[in-house]
């Protein structure tokens, strides 16, 4: 039975029909139409059900408050849950009821959304488009602003002229500083804006109020506001025979605008009589219970509000952020006066719906009173009122006036529940944007990848940094490939790519004083020419870094970092700088991009630097560890570096980035007739771990002290200050029981992480004296090794530890951590 | 999100910036003379009020400079910002 007029309907287009299903049912409309609209014009006035007990609902609002409309868009784009008032009618939708309850569904369902973010700036922002929003736009473009209008209906009406209009975009949320995230949603596209406004003008509106009485929840009641809404802009009369319930003149008018388009009013009720008396014999019974401004984004920015006995409900009081304004009906202008009336009384308050997307009732939140709940605010999570898709639009100032009258308290004693962002259900997918995939963070690669890619390199993700782990040669296993990696380093030569180590530049009169404060051991004493070793502290004396500091000249140096952590040691040297010694001369440049480090290390390492050619005096005496020298190599300006991080002779190569590639090939053409093979970071951490050299963020978690690692020589002894030194000797700093670093010999490979005890009762839990911070198949030892941080772990050298795990215990003889060439003789070679 | 107003840059976005906490707590002098409880104090307490808080702020992704905020903690409203040296308003 069609119920649509053969005139009038504003937002329509007779002209343009619009075929659709609506479970599983083919049905027609007219262009701007709703879904709600157009199911009403075609006389489907129920057709939903409730989420938790089933009841029959039907459409009860005709916007983003309905409660009970909520569907499933299949077609022409997915949407898993929206309310049918604000589905927009397009040629081909298909939409499935659901109740109240979305489903979630498998990616491949789903097709991609473009979802894009905007940035705008504007002086003005206007949250609403109806009549008071308008003319704040107006006023305020006339002033000059630039003004922006958002409304999330799909037009709005006398649009003014120099102002930008996005209709069909909701405001999500209001935050600090005029800072307003929106959601634009068209059939086409999810976009969400990012908005700054000098000023925020909140021209909300207000939703018509429900009232509690039996049976409020069926189909066919609806507010009066919205019968008259679909009359007026779809050409739909809801109802034939009409009973309308009103505590105010807004109800009358609604009521009106049906007698004269066709419908019989067979009852007027107001406070006094009970509507649910009015239900049976109707096919429509209107309902207004009075008008609450929607104050929602005005509230989540601690905008405060007031009671109004006139209104019958809370209206803003003006305390606010000074950027922030309400206007129009959303602050309470021209809203009809009420009668103050919630609640029908009865015996039975089991059908008084208040949350009907929650299926809460006036006996709920009894219930939650009578187990002796106060607050509106507990009653809210007592019974979820409020918390569903539609945040409670329609039960919000209901539930708190309904909480005061059964409490007896004044109606002004506790106001609606806060209400928080966002202010529409908004996908992840938008919400990400487009910061997903290789977009969700920098990829950071060496100017040596393309080689890395085109020998096969499986990489690994190292902080930003794309790393080598390790390179399978004809369908190795990682195991084979790293164990092969591991003999080459050990006897004859590998490479590795070094070049994502952070480096930084370090230059000025003070920067050797300064290196002094920030590292534990002494810069300033280190010849020009040498390289040192040195922890970096926190000022609580734990470990925060690691790295090598190159002199280059009196007052110049090339400190490097590790790959994680180069931005927070920049950073850290940067706050030192400006905020406690600002005078000291010293400036901090990052140089990791600029320079790729090709580190050669094995037995066979200086046959492969000279069989390149260079200008360098390799002889051991002439070249010793801890030292580098700059010259040519293969006909390339590089700085050569003898430090090792594998326990072998060991030349990292620094060069222009701009050169690398050139250098690296270079290097594997020359070492290919000595044996050398590229190796990734599997193989380094393999043989670090053999030499006991501790990684930073792995083995090092920031709770160690150089001590804990049997590395108290790295802390300079002499009087004078560095972070986090006088942590070093707090009372927690200098406990005999601390955890140490050892190494392990187990039974079997252990899992990294894995939890030691001193006895495998059995019974859990056991007593824990430390955890396993790395842990390989040791090729260069043929069997398991771990490392391992362990309460009193320096005294237990020989003492079994067990690691229960779900698969069975593993046991480990504590060792020191040293497993391989412990005397250092290989490092010269 | 807040719009922070960098002495050095202007008003740019939170996100710019990194929180340094509490201000104007200068590094101990000699931290050898101190107690343990004294370095403590220094290294882990920290003023939490609510009403205007003189605190450090980074222009991490704009200037890289760090520099003072006055901000009230209980409206997130900057009630001054001036660079490392300046005296806090009064």
């Amino acid at each position: 039975m069609s119920r649509r007029l053969d005139t009038g309907g504003s937002w329509i287009d007779r002209s343009r029909p619009i075929t659709f299903r609506f479970d599983e049912v083919e049905y027609e409309g007219f262009e701007g139409d709703t879904l709600a609209s157009a199911l009403l014009a075609n006389g489907v006035t129920g057709g939903f059900r409730s989420p938790i007990i089933g009841r029959p609902r039907g459409v009860m609002t005709a916007g983003p408050e309905e409660p009970n409309a909520f569907v499933e868009i299949n077609e022409p784009w997915f949407d898993p849950i929206v309310a049918a008032t604000m589905v927009e009618l397009v040629d081909g939708l298909v939409a499935e009821p659901r109740a109240g309850v979305g489903r979630l569904a498998a990616p491949a369902e789903v097709p991609p959304v473009d979802a894009v973010h905007r940035h705008i700036h504007v002086e003005t922002l206007v949250v609403g488009g109806g009549r008071s929003g308008v003319k704040a736009a107006v006023a305020a473009a006339n002033r000059g602003d630039r003004v922006l209008l958002l409304d999330e209906r799909h037009r709005v009406d006398n649009a003014p002229d120099g102002v930008t209009v996005l209709p069909r975009t909701t405001a999500l949320g209001v935050y600090d500083d005029g800072y307003v995230v929106a959601l634009e949603s068209t059939p086409e596209l999810e976009r969400l804006w990012h908005v700054r406004a000098g000023r925020v003008v909140l021209a909300t509106g207000a939703t018509e109020r429900p009232i509690a009485f039996a049976g409020n929840d069926r189909p066919g009641v609806m507010l009066a506001s919205a019968a008259a809404t679909y009359l007026e802009r779809f050409g739909v009369l809801a109802g034939e025979r009409v009973a309308i319930f009103t505590t105010n003149d807004s109800g009358l008018e609604s009521a009106d605008s049906l007698r004269a388009a066709g419908a019989e009013i067979a009852h007027t009720l107001g406070v006094g009589e009970d509507p649910s008396t009015a239900i049976d014999g109707v096919d429509l019974l209107l309902v207004s219970g009075g008008w609450n401004p929607n104050l929602t984004l005005w509230r989540s920015m601690g905008g405060g509000l007031r009671y109004s006995r006139r209104l019958a409900t809370f209206r803003p009081n003006g305390n606010g952020p000074p950027w922030l304004e309400v206007v129009g009906s959303a602050y309470g202008d021209g809203l009809p006066g009420s009668e103050t009336y919630w609640l029908e009384s009865a015996e039975d308050y089991s059908e008084h719906f208040v949350d009907l997307q929650r299926d809460q009732t006036v006996a709920d939140i009894a219930a939650a009173l009578d187990a002796g709940l106060v607050s509106a605010e507990h009653v809210k999570r007592a019974t979820y009122i409020g918390t569903a898709i539609d945040q409670g639009r329609t039960s919000g100032v209901l539930t708190a006036a309904i909480v005061n009258q059964l409490l007896g308290t004044d109606p002004d004693a506790q106001g609606p529940t806060s209400a928080r962002p966002p202010a529409v259900p908004v996908s992840y997918a938008t919400i990400a944007g487009p910061d997903r995939g290789d977009l969700l963070d920098p990829i950071r690669r060496t100017r040596l990848h393309r080689w890395h890619e085109e020998h096969g390199a499986v990489f690994e993700d190292v902080g930003q940094w794309k790393r080598p782990r390790y390179f399978p040669r004809h369908g190795e296993t990682v195991d084979a490939a790293v164990a092969r990696e591991c003999r080459a380093v050990r006897n004859a030569a590998g490479v590795l790519d070094a070049s994502t180590l952070g480096k930084i530049d370090v230059a000025g009169p003070d920067a050797a004083a300064f290196l002094d404060r920030m590292y534990t051991n002494r810069m300033s004493t280190l010849p020009v020419g040498s390289i040192r070793y040195g922890f970096m502290l926190g000022l609580d004396g734990m470990v925060g870094d690691d790295g090598v500091a190159l002199r280059l000249s009196e007052d110049h140096f090339l400190v490097t970092t590790t790959t994680g952590n180069a931005a927070m040691v920049l950073d850290r040297f940067e706050e030192w700088l400006q905020t406690e010694w600002p005078e000291l001369r010293v400036y901090c440049t990052s140089v990791t991009e600029q320079w790729s480090d090709v580190a050669v290390a094995g037995p066979r390492a200086r046959e492969v630097i000279a069989a390149l050619g260079t200008d360098i005096d390799l002889a051991p005496d002439a070249f010793p560890f801890m030292t580098f020298r700059d010259g040519a190599v293969a006909g390339v300006s590089v700085r050569v570096a003898r430090v090792s991080f594998t326990g072998e002779l060991s030349y990292e190569i620094l060069v222009d980035g701009r050169r690398g590639l050139e250098l690296w090939e270079a290097v594997m053409s020359a070492g290919a007739p000595l044996g050398i093979a590229s190796y990734g970071t599997e193989a380094m951490h393999v043989l670090r771990a053999e030499k006991g050299f501790v990684i930073v963020g792995q083995d090092i978690d920031g709770t160690v002290m150089p001590d804990d690692l049997g590395m108290g020589w790295i802390v300079r002894k002499e009087d004078s200050d560095f972070i986090g030194r006088r942590s070093l000797r707090r009372a927690d700093s200098l406990r005999e029981d601390r955890k140490q670093l050892v190494g392990l010999l187990p039974d079997r490979l252990l899992p990294e992480g894995a939890q030691l005890v001193e006895e495998d009762t059995g019974r859990i839990p056991m007593p824990m004296i430390g955890h396993v911070t790395s842990s390989y198949a040791s090729p260069s030892l043929g069997r398991p090794i771990a490392l391992a941080i362990v309460e009193r772990g320096r005294s237990r050298h020989g003492e079994t530890v067990y690691a229960p795990l779900p698969d069975g215990t593993i046991s480990a003889e504590i060792v020191p951590p040293v497993f391989y060439d412990p005397e250092g003789a290989r490092r010269d070679g | 999100m807040l719009l922070i107003r960098c002495p050095w840059c202007g008003p740019r976005d939170e996100v710019e910036f990194r929180y340094g906490g509490q201000a104007h707590i200068p590094y101990p002098q000699d931290p050898d003379a101190l107690s343990d409880e004294e370095w403590a104090d220094f290294l882990f307490m920290r003023d939490n009020p609510r009403g205007p808080f003189r605190e450090r702020w980074y222009h991490v992704h704009g200037c890289r400079r760090w520099f003072h905020a006055v901000r009230d903690t209980s409206t997130h409203r900057f009630i001054a910002t001036y660079r490392i040296g300046e005296e806090p308003p009064t």
